[in-house]
C-alpha cells in the first residue's frame, strides 16, 4: 500500500503548532491558578500571549498553505459518517487555531493589557479597555479552549483508533518520520 | 420659571465663591503614571488628587504650584491590582497616604514653556525635580501639561522580587494636566 503523506511543510506546521498549542493550554490553566500578583505570573502572563500570538501566525500560514495544497484523501474504505465527522473536526479545529488566540487578544485589550511581542514588538491596540467587555470575553476565551481540548482529544484519538484498529495510513502520512 | 433662573444663578454665584483662584479642577485634570511591564505600557490614573497653583504669565517667577495625590485612589482599572498596588512593597497608602508635589521656582522657558523645579515626595521620600511644562491660557483657565519620568526603585515602589526591573521597568512616566481658574 502506498501512502500518500501530507507535504513536509503541512507536517511540520502540524506538530509545531500541535506542541504550542498543548503548552499554551496547560500554561493557561497554571498561570490562572497562581495566587496573588507576582513577576512569575506576570511572565507567564506574557509568555501565554506570546505563545498565542504564535500560534495565530502559524494558523494564518497554515490555512494558505492548506488552500494551496491539496491534503490526501480518507481512505475509500472509511465509512460516510466517520469522513463527514473528520472533515467537521477538521474545519472547527482550523476554525479555533484562529478564535482561541483572538478571543484571548481582545481580552488582554479589553483588561487593559496591550499585546508587545516578545517584549518588544507592539501589536494593534484594535479596542480600547472595556470593563464591560471583560468578563464576557474571559468566558469566551476559556469556554472555546475548553471545546479546543476536547476536539483535540478526539481528533488524536480518532487518529489512535484509525492506527492500531483500522490499521489505515490515516496517522502515518502525517508523522514527522516515514513509518 | 423666572424664580428657578433666579435660583440657579444664585447657586452659581455660590458655587464660584467656594472654588478659590488657582484651585486644581478636579473634573478637567487628570495624573496618570505608565509603567512597562515585559514591555507593555500600562496606564494607571491617581482618581482623587487636590492642588493649587497660583501663576501670573506676566511674572511667572512669583508662580506657585502645589499637587497632593491620594497614594490609595491610585487606579489600573482591576479591583485586585488595585488592592495589590497599596501593599506595603508597593505605594504602601496605610503609612503613606498622600504623595506630593511642591514647586520652589517657575522660570519661563520661551514661548508657552515653563521650566517648574520643586519636591517630589512619593512614599516618604522626597527628590528635587525639573519639569517642562507646557502652559495654555483660556480666559480665566489656566492649563498645565506635563511629563515627568521617574525611577520607581528611588522611591522603593516594587519592592522583594519585584525589584527585576526585566518584569518591570524602573522607569514611570508619570503625566498630568491640571486646569485652574482665576
Amino acid at each position: 500500500m502506498t501512502t500518500v503523506r501530507y507535504t513536509g511543510t503541512a507536517i511540520a506546521l502540524h506538530w509545531l503548532m500541535a506542541l504550542l498549542i498543548i503548552a499554551t493550554f496547560f500554561l493557561g490553566l497554571t498561570m490562572v491558578d497562581m495566587p496573588g500578583i507576582t513577576p512569575t505570573k506576570l511572565k507567564y502572563f506574557n509568555w501565554h500571549k506570546w505563545m498565542g500570538v504564535t500560534v495565530l501566525a502559524l494558523a494564518a500560514i497554515r490555512l494558505l498553505w492548506r488552500l494551496m495544497h491539496t491534503a490526501p484523501s480518507l481512505p475509500a474504505a472509511m465509512p460516510k459518517l466517520q469522513k463527514y465527522a473528520a472533515e467537521i473536526t477538521h474545519y472547527l479545529l482550523y476554525a479555533l487555531i484562529f478564535v482561541v488566540p483572538l478571543s484571548g487578544y481582545f481580552y488582554s485589550l479589553a483588561a487593559g493589557f496591550k499585546v508587545v511581542y516578545l517584549g518588544v514588538l507592539p501589536l494593534p491596540v484594535l479596542i480600547d479597555p472595556n470593563p464591560a467587555l471583560k468578563p464576557i470575553l474571559k468566558n469566551v476565551h476559556y469556554l472555546l479552549s475548553m471545546t479546543m481540548a476536547a476536539l483535540v482529544c478526539v481528533h488524536a484519538l480518532a487518529a489512535f483508533k484509525h492506527h492500531l484498529f483500522d490499521r489505515d495510513d490515516i496517522l502515518k502520512r502525517m508523522l514527522p518520520w516515514r513509518g | 420659571m423666572k424664580m428657578a433662573a433666579k435660583l440657579i444663578a444664585a447657586l452659581l454665584v455660590i458655587q464660584t465663591g467656594i472654588v478659590s483662584a488657582g484651585a486644581i479642577d478636579n473634573s478637567k485634570s487628570t495624573v496618570t503614571a505608565t509603567f512597562k511591564q515585559l514591555g507593555v505600557p500600562v496606564d494607571a490614573k491617581f482618581k482623587t488628587f487636590s492642588g493649587q497653583i497660583d501663576f501670573d504669565p506676566a511674572n511667572p517667577a512669583t508662580g506657585k504650584a502645589q499637587l497632593t495625590l491620594t497614594t490609595a485612589s491610585f487606579d489600573l482599572g482591576d479591583p485586585e491590582y488595585n488592592k495589590e498596588v497599596q501593599k506595603k512593597e508597593w505605594l504602601n497608602s496605610t503609612q503613606f497616604p498622600q504623595a506630593t508635589f511642591v514647586s520652589s521656582s517657575i522660570k519661563s522657558a520661551g514661548g508657552d514653556k515653563l521650566q517648574v523645579q520643586g519636591k517630589l515626595t512619593l512614599k516618604g521620600k522626597t527628590l528635587d525635580v525639573n519639569v517642562p511644562v507646557t502652559f495654555k491660557q483660556d480666559g480665566k483657565v489656566q492649563t498645565f501639561e506635563g511629563t515627568l519620568p521617574i525611577k520607581r526603585l528611588y522611591f522603593n515602589i516594587g519592592e522583594g522580587d519585584w525589584k527585576d526591573t526585566d518584569t518591570l521597568a524602573d522607569e514611570v512616566i508619570i503625566k498630568f494636566k491640571a486646569v485652574t481658574s482665576n
